[in-house]
């Protein structure tokens, strides 16, 4: 076994993912055959290998950069055209700290 | 008027000799999108609306005897990850189900500015996530090549509307090869450029180091056209790359006589079968055509699979973080504390190959295992990257499948993810390497389904890989 119900429910938490029970075995059964093939990876020696995060094209370090100015943005009422729920120009979320 | 047979350049030569107007375009193309809709479920949503505001603009540039455009009067399909303000913009997931943008993509305003008018949005796997189009949370589409097929994914819907002609080109997005193989299983162009070339700007992540925008289309020229309009530098896009962007449209008119061709020994050996002799076909063709096949190498390819799915699978869980409850239009009603948002938004809101995804990523980034996972991928992503870069010394461009296999029935393969991820082998490797990739049309299975071949070329040189598919394309190779 490549990872256990203990760790599904670990990575579910890190996640930020409340599985159901069903969901949480089916989970462990599809991750356990998919890392299995990713071990795959480990045949190869890549040591002195650099990482590559994603293909860049040539250019200057600053090339891709733009002038420090300020720029038009979205009113907050337009920001907040999407929100779950709003009030006061702000994002409204569930009471965080008791009082 | 058949929409059915229109390219941009008849479109442009209608609407010149006013044998048509882009008012009448429009109202075409949309009559037959509705018609066609319930069969295939293409598009999620049509944009009466706002392809006839652009219609009328570009009917009035017309009278006025101005220049309206490269894609002037043209009807396009944008997939449903790339956002469009004011239109609902769902990722084909539960979770945008209400989510209205309040901005463009820079693709689309271009597509717009060059007069190009929005037929709809197409439907896609979940946060183009699939190799089928059957993990949309509003129902999967149907091949309009063979309707008991899967059209291909993620950008199933956008290889779909184009197929069935309700639109001319349309915009795609591809990260692991969800342009080229739904492309090349519903028998269209497809295209995928370099990392870099198409801002991606209003492009809703799933992983930002393989995403890309592309167009597809009916043949080599519509494709260069739209491509043509929407590359090139974007302030908004850190990623997107300041190079020249040359005339593809004229590349693809170009002769292919002396080019050195490369034919990966690797993508060759577990091929079988229709879609073996259909390669092999198209390759003929290239040689007839003057070219010289050269048989190459990509080592690292048994590879790429693992490391694709470490690294779009980490990106993603990543990128997937902000749909909290929060900011966009979804929150479970059933949580009462701050946790229980997160928590129970996330698990209502997304759809089981999301959840996995995301999964999968955290795993792999998690305490312990970055090394391991995340790193070493990266690692193996420079291999494969170098893999091309030593071809592309001997070779102009590379000729390839997309696809192990045409396209298959719905829920054949639903059950099993790591089966639908192995499927992915020929396009992925592209992807890593961040290197311009398209599908061609090439030729039908005895069943009459569509065969896709690929070519690949160095980056930035989409000219090249114009040049090989249109020589192709003029010389019958759709139809070999």
């Amino acid at each position: 076994m490549k990872i256990t119900e203990k760790e599904v429910r670990h990575v579910a938490e890190l996640a930020n993912l409340a599985l159901t029970e069903e969901e949480v075995q089916r989970m462990v059964r599809d991750l356990d055959g998919i890392l299995e093939h990713m071990d795959k990876l480990n045949e190869l020696d890549t040591s002195g290998v650099e990482p590559m995060a994603q293909y860049l094209a040539d250019s200057g370090p600053f090339d891709t950069l733009r002038e420090d100015a300020a720029g038009q943005s979205f009113s907050s009422e337009t920001a907040l055209a999407n929100a779950p729920l709003s009030g006061s120009g702000h994002f409204k979320v569930p009471k965080v700290i008791e009082r | 008027m058949d929409v059915r047979q229109l390219t941009i350049s008849a479109i442009r030569d209608g609407l010149r000799a006013r044998r048509f107007s882009a008012a009448e375009l429009a109202a075409e193309a949309l009559r037959f999108a509705a018609a066609e809709n319930p069969g295939t479920n293409a598009y999620l949503r049509l944009c009466e609306e706002r392809a006839f505001t652009q219609a009328r603009r570009v009917d009035q540039q017309l009278a006025a005897g101005e220049e309206p455009g490269a894609l002037a009067g043209v009807p396009v399909g944008v997939k449903d990850v790339i956002v469009t303000k004011d239109i609902t913009t769902t990722c084909g997931s539960k979770m945008l189900e209400n989510f209205v943008p309040p901005y463009d993509a820079t693709a689309v305003e271009r597509l717009e500015a060059a007069g190009g008018l929005i037929v709809g949005k197409a439907n896609c796997d979940e946060f183009a996530m699939g190799s089928s189009n059957e993990n949309s949370a509003f129902g999967s589409v149907k091949n309009p090549v063979a309707p008991d097929r899967v059209p291909g994914g993620s950008s199933g819907g956008s290889a779909a509307c184009v197929a069935q002609g309700t639109a001319v080109v349309s915009l795609g997005s591809d990260t692991g090869g969800s342009i080229r193989q739904p492309a090349s299983f519903c028998g269209v162009v497809g295209v995928t450029p370099t990392y870099g070339r198409v801002s991606r700007y209003g492009l809703v992540a799933f992983a930002s180091s393989l995403d890309h925008i592309g167009p597809f289309a009916r043949n080599v020229d519509d494709a260069a056209a739209l491509l043509g309009v929407i590359a090139g530098r974007d302030p908004r896009d850190a990623t997107s790359a300041d190079v020249p962007v040359p005339d593809y449209r004229a590349a693809a008119r170009e002769e292919i006589k002396g080019l050195r061709v490369g034919l990966p020994k690797e993508y060759l050996e577990g091929l079988e079968g229709d879609t073996r002799a259909q390669i092999e076909k198209g390759v003929a063709k290239l040689r007839e055509l003057g070219c010289e096949i050269v048989d190459v190498s990509l080592p690292y390819t048994e590879y790429a699979i693992a490391c694709y799915y470490i690294i779009c699978t980490a990106e993603a869980s990543a990128n997937l973080a902000r749909y909290d409850g929060v900011r966009y239009t979804m929150r479970s009603p059933r949580a009462r504390t701050l946790a229980e948002m997160y928590r129970l938004t996330r698990d209502e809101g997304f759809g089981a190959e999301v959840k996995r995804r995301i999964m999968l990523g955290t795993y792999v980034l998690s305490s312990g295992y970055y090394d391991a996972y995340y790193l070493k991928a990266q690692r193996v992503r420079t291999l494969i990257a170098r893999d091309f870069a030593q071809a592309f010394e001997q070779v102009d461009a590379l000729a390839a499948p997309v696809s192990p296999f045409p396209a298959f029935r719905l829920g054949e393969k639903l059950d099993d993810p790591l089966q639908m991820y192995l499927s992915d082998i020929y396009t992925i490797t592209g992807s890593l390497a961040g290197i311009p990739c398209m599908s061609v049309p090439c030729g039908t299975t005895k069943e009459g389904l569509p065969v896709g071949m690929q070519i690949l070329t160095k980056h930035f040189d989409e000219a090249g890989m114009f040049r090989i598919a249109g020589a192709f394309e003029r010389a019958g190779g759709f139809a070999v």
